[in-house]
C-alpha cells in the first residue's frame, strides 16, 4: 500500500466535493490512481481526454507513483 | 513570457513589450468572452488555473515557437478569476521581420494554449445553469 495525495480540479473536484485527499492505495501508476478514483468518485471521463501530474510534473498515465507522492488529476482542458 | 493575470489584461502595456527595430511585422491574437456558445446565453466566464504547470507548458509553448518561427518578441498572458462578457481572456502577441512568420507563431502560440494548459472555464447562463466547457473540438485544432 502506498499513501498518495489526489488533487481535483475543475468538474473533477466538483464531483469529488473536494479538492484534495490523502488515501492508502495498493497502485503502480498513474493509471491505477485514477482508476481508484473513478471507482470512489464515479467520474466516467475518458482517460484520453485527461491529463495527469505527479508532484507538478505532467506525466503519461503509465508513469510510476511512489509512496509520498501527490497525483495532480486534471478534467479535459478548455483554455482560451 | 507568458504569464497569468488574475486582474484585466493590459493590451497597451503588453503590446509595447513587442517593439523591437528589427520588427516589421506584429501579430496580436485577442480572445474575448462572448455572450453566446452553442445556443446558450451566456452572461460570464470563470477560468480555473492551475497556475504552477501552467506558466511552466506556457513558457514551454512559446519557447516552441522563437525554435519553429525566427521571432523578435513573444508574449501571452491568460485570465484567470471570473470574465465579463467582452472581456480579454488571452492574449498572444509576436513580432518578427516579416509578416509570415508572425502570423504562424501567433497561431501556434494560441492553439497550444488553449490544449495543453490546466486551465478550465465555466460558463454561467442566463437561465441559470452553469456548466464547465468540454472543448473536443480543440483538440483536433492543430497549425499547419
Amino acid at each position: 500500500m502506498k499513501t498518495i495525495t489526489v488533487r481535483y480540479f475543475a468538474s473533477f473536484r466538483e464531483r469529488a466535493g473536494l479538492g484534495e485527499e490523502t488515501l492508502q492505495l495498493d497502485v503502480h501508476t498513474a493509471m491505477d490512481v485514477f482508476n481508484e478514483t473513478r471507482e470512489r468518485h464515479g467520474s466516467t471521463e475518458p482517460t484520453s481526454h485527461c491529463k495527469v501530474a505527479i508532484n507538478d510534473e505532467i506525466v503519461d498515465w503509465t508513469a510510476r507513483v511512489s509512496d509520498g507522492d501527490t497525483v495532480l488529476l486534471f478534467p479535459p482542458v478548455a483554455g482560451g | 513570457m507568458f504569464a497569468i493575470s488574475s486582474s484585466e489584461i493590459g493590451v497597451n502595456e503588453l503590446r509595447g513589450r513587442l517593439s523591437n527595430p528589427g520588427s516589421g511585422g506584429v501579430c496580436v491574437f485577442e480572445g474575448w468572452v462572448r455572450n453566446q456558445n452553442e445556443g446558450r446565453t451566456v452572461l460570464r466566464l470563470e477560468y480555473e488555473v492551475y497556475e504552477p504547470l501552467a506558466v511552466v507548458e506556457g513558457e514551454k509553448v512559446i519557447a516552441e515557437a522563437r525554435q519553429q518561427f525566427p521571432l523578435l518578441e513573444a508574449t501571452c498572458v491568460h485570465r484567470s478569476g471570473v470574465l465579463e462578457i467582452g472581456d480579454c481572456a488571452v492574449w498572444v502577441g509576436v513580432s518578427a521581420r516579416h509578416r509570415n512568420e508572425a502570423f504562424k507563431a501567433c497561431r501556434y502560440i494560441i492553439d497550444e494554449i488553449k490544449v495543453r494548459l490546466p486551465i478550465w472555464k465555466k460558463e454561467h447562463y442566463a437561465d441559470g445553469d452553469s456548466g464547465w466547457v468540454v472543448c473536443e473540438r480543440c483538440a483536433n485544432v492543430r497549425h499547419t
